[in-house]
């Protein structure tokens, strides 16, 4: 029993299998991700001014990040055109660029996760709001932390710009533009606070969906580099066996690997810029 | 080098099936795509006998609200545990079911019904056995992924099973899982509802899997000859389906992300500002959107009440043409209809929200488009009807089920109108007959449709046919009792009763003549749960029917019903690879009764005569 099509083309559609399935399984991972941007556009539509921060990602890394992943979308069709013209050494040498490019993102993408989870937001009861670090900088702190360990006290590192819309009132030394404004630290009465919160998915709908999102994507990006790793070592030995089955898995990987850049195409201006 | 030489590599045991293969590679982890058709078949007959299990102990609730279950309420007490099923306080017997139990059952029923039974049952068990075998081809465009497809349902059908016994038992916010009920209903971390999504992420990246195969296959894996105008219409229906499943589940994935991180993230994706939990604001971010999780669930759920019946109707079509002895009147209608509901079916979602005031002028929009899908699907009932004009019917079991189907799916496709249109909805929103409604189109239709298909093509899968008479009586006693079942909810959801009432709407009784459920209404109760369970008892024949057959039923032909499709023109039971000679194809899938033939059937692969006149 042989599956016909496998390797060449069928005549009258001009693909072979796998490249049928890829497109197919793109298509649906585009409704995913548009589930997720849908849900963006709906909770920031719905959200009031005060509720939807600005300006709380790091734009320069997120630049450089995004030259990161286009830059592997070019070796990695480098890579497939080295193997069509039979050079697989060429192949190697650009794949290791892609699989590098992608270990990159992650590891960038991780230190800016790194940033969020040590930064912290404090509701006042009074209605004031200010962000900034706790002394020590721990993770993942919040309201129930303060409780837990019985403090009285929180040493707070305000930040010296504060980033929210400024109809919100907010806590002196951290007033929108003040120039030179002080950094030092203050201490809050934890009968004050009424709510603590880290950049984390539960501080507000933003960084909910701002991390649904870019760890969904990251998720893609780490199977598309385990995907090309594994063509690139333990897979690669069909070369010699197969080479037109071999350059079309390296094909299909590669509309993978642009599907994941396009996201992030996407992804980076929706979340950093707007 | 071919593509058989790299698959004897990476499985050196697929190359040997040929002659003998294990019991495991040949039964549990088989990549052939009849194996796996058959696999998909008794898991989802399974979970199609256990949702219903479900629904009789729902319907003992509904009729004798607060008595204990007789026969197995110990049994239920010493499974569930004392949360879940209470004593009687005056006689202290065991066995009285709780409302949370009523709600898990209800939100179980819903989910396995939908994903776990009819789903697997139309579009991946027929569609794994028959497509390939209609379109000629050896296997599926990826017999791996066809493997793994089974196997991610069968861990969503394991996650969602065990989720009844885990403390605080399974999901109970309803099969739609609305926010925020979903994410405050349950006290546990880790939860009914947590294993639920999880379930679900399961059954979307199966069914995900399962489409982009069958798509693939359709598009390449046609035989010589086999144009898409001569594609039989179960095929066409199974195409349009996938593409459904492929486009309509991702939402759904993402949003089930998005409930997962509200209930275990503290996320607030559906929880609004200022909502208070048993008396006090719930100490979230808020700010989220129930009505998101609506949209993004329906956005699923409205192409999935096609992906129910798309695949039913190819079936009927197929045994209707078969059996009337004559082509399917209107093929290309039927071919256009189906592409244009498959297209419509995903602008209609927002018809199941019309009471949540997402405001008129959309509810105008979805009101719109609603009415405009129902002309597609009547000129597909239409075509099967008028396709029984003037044929020569022979009523076996699989054409009387067929029958049946017609006027049953067109009961429940009409009376599904009043609930599209924003007026009248808001009257029968949420009441009994809805329930009546959509039970109409699935029950007795789409199941009805999958008994006749089961019926119809067992001889293929077993080599043996089933017991006529029996079949008959199946037949019969289903569709009497379908009717007893459903008929009277209708008449309950026009008086008002509301679909999620534990106590089968006691709680609002009156005296006839006040506003109210009066009486007549409420008794209605005890008839349906007779009925029901009536239903039940007349599935035995068929459970025995179907056994006994496998075995010891009569042997059947490589052709019993004469059929022209290639499904019928390969051995019985279909080898390894399908079909004994290289495949061509001549002629349409619906040659019946072709005048100057000796035969009344000619099938696709026969070659045309010279066309001498």
């Amino acid at each position: 029993m042989e599956i016909p099509y496998t390797v060449k083309a069928r005549p009258d559609t001009g693909l072979f299998n796998a490249k049928v399935g890829i497109w197919l399984f793109l298509a649906s991972e585009v409704m995913l991700f548009g589930g997720l941007f849908s849900s963006y556009i709906f909770l920031r539509v719905a959200a009031d001014d005060s509720a939807w921060p600005h300006g709380l990602l790091n734009i320069p890394i997120g630049t450089f990040n995004t030259a990161v992943l286009i830059t592997s979308s070019v070796t990695v069709v480098l890579a497939w055109a080295s193997l069509k013209l039979g050079n697989f050494k060429k192949f190697r040498m650009y794949q290791s660029v892609t699989i590098l490019c992608a270990l990159g993102f992650l590891g960038i993408k991780s230190i800016e996760y790194k940033d969020k989870f040590t930064h912290y937001e404090i509701w006042k009861t009074n209605g004031e709001r200010m962000t900034g670090h706790i002394e020590g900088s721990p993770w993942f702190w919040d309201t129930e932390t303060l409780r837990q360990k019985n403090m009285q006290e929180l040493t707070f590192h305000p930040d010296p710009k504060f980033y929210f819309t400024p109809k919100v009132k907010h806590a002196g030394g951290a007033s929108g533009e003040e120039h030179g404004a002080k950094h030092e630290a203050v201490k809050v009465p934890v009968s004050q606070i009424k709510r603590l919160s880290a950049y984390v998915p539960a501080h507000s709908t933003y960084f909910g969906i701002y991390f649904t999102l870019t760890a969904l994507h990251a998720l893609h990006v780490l199977a598309g580099a385990i995907v090309i790793a594994a063509l690139w070592g333990p897979l690669a030995k069909m070369w010699r066996t197969e080479p037109e089955r071999f350059t079309n898995r390296i094909e299909v990987s590669g509309l993978f690997w642009h599907f994941v850049d396009l996201v992030w195409i996407f992804l980076f201006p929706v979340l950093y810029l707007l | 080098m071919d593509a058989s030489t790299h698959v004897a590599h990476a499985h050196p045991h697929v190359h040997e099936a040929h002659h003998e293969p294990g019991f495991l590679r040949k039964y549990v982890f088989s990549t052939d795509h009849k194996m796996i058709g058959m696999q998909y078949g008794f898991t989802a007959l399974l979970f199609l006998a256990f949702g219903f299990f479900l629904m009789m102990l729902m319907r003992w609730q509904l009729a004798y609200s607060g008595q204990p279950i007789p026969v197995i309420g110990e049994l239920l007490h010493s499974l569930l545990g004392d949360g879940a099923i209470g004593k009687d306080p005056t006689t202290g017997k065991l066995g009285v079911m709780s409302p949370d139990l009523y709600n898990a059952f209800g939100a179980m029923h819903g989910t396995i019904m939908v994903f776990l039974a009819i789903v697997p049952l139309a579009f991946a068990a027929f569609g794994n056995f028959v497509v390939p075998l209609q379109i000629g081809a050896v296997d599926m465009a990826f017999p791996r992924v066809n493997m793994v497809s089974y196997q991610c349902y069968f861990i969503g059908g394991v996650i969602m099973f065990a989720s009844f016994f885990i403390p605080g038992g399974a999901a109970r916010s309803g099969w739609t899982s609305y926010s925020p009920l979903a994410t405050l209903a349950h006290p546990e971390f880790i939860n009914g509802q947590t294993f639920w999504i999880i379930g679900m992420v399961f059954l979307i990246t199966s069914s995900l899997l399962g489409a982009v195969n069958f798509i693939a296959t359709i598009i390449q894996l046609r035989a010589p000859g086999m144009t898409w105008m001569r594609l039989p219409f179960f095929v066409w229906a199974e195409f349009v389906t996938a593409f459904l499943l492929l486009l309509a589940f991702p939402p759904l994935e993402a949003a089930a992300v998005m409930q997962l991180a509200d209930n275990l993230l503290g996320t607030s994706f559906f929880l609004p500002s200022g909502m208070v939990v048993a008396g006090n604001p719930a100490e979230v971010s808020g700010g989220g959107s129930p009505l998101l999780w609506q949209h993004l669930f329906w956005f699923l759920g409205h192409p999935e009440v096609y992906v129910l019946i798309l695949p039913g109707m190819g079936i009927v079509a197929e045994i209707i043409a078969n059996n009337t002895r004559k082509p399917i009147w209107g093929y290309k209608s039927l071919v256009y209809s189906v592409f244009a509901i498959g297209f419509l079916s995903f602008i209609v979602w927002a018809h199941h929200m019309y009471l949540t005031g997402m405001g008129t002028k959309i509810s105008t929009f979805f009101q719109t488009t609603t009415m405009i899908i129902s002309i597609p699907s009547v000129i597909i009932l239409t075509c099967l009807f008028i396709s029984l004009w003037g044929g020569s019917i022979r009523f076996n079991t699989a054409m009387l089920f067929s029958l049946a189907f017609l006027p049953m799916f067109g009961i429940g496709g009409l009376t599904g109108l009043p609930l599209g249109f924003n007026f009248s909805d808001l009257h029968l929103h949420d009441t009994y007959y809805v329930i009546a409604h959509f039970h109409y189109v699935v029950a007795p239709g789409t199941i009805f449709a999958l008994f006749a298909g089961i019926y119809f093509w067992f001889p293929k899968m077993t080599g043996r046919l089933m017991n006529e008479f029996w079949g008959k009586v199946h037949f019969i006693l289903s569709l009497i009792f379908m009717n007893l079942v459903f008929q009277p909810m209708f008449a309950q959801g026009f008086a008002g009763m509301n679909r999620r009432m534990w106590d089968g709407g006691a709680t609002y009784a009156t005296a006839d003549g006040v506003v109210g459920l009066p009486q007549s209404i409420i008794g209605m109760n005890v008839g349906i749960s007779h009925a029901a369970w009536a239903l039940g008892l007349a599935q035995i024949p068929f459970i025995i029917n179907f056994f006994y057959s496998i075995w010891r039923g009569k042997k059947a032909s490589d052709n019993p019903w004469g059929a022209t499709t290639l499904d019928w023109q390969t051995p019985t039971p279909p080898p390894h690879g399908n079909f004994d000679k290289p495949i061509e194809v001549h002629r349409g899938p619906y040659e019946y009764s072709v005048p100057g033939h000796a035969a009344d059937f000619t099938p696709q692969n026969e070659p045309e005569k010279h066309k001498k006149h």
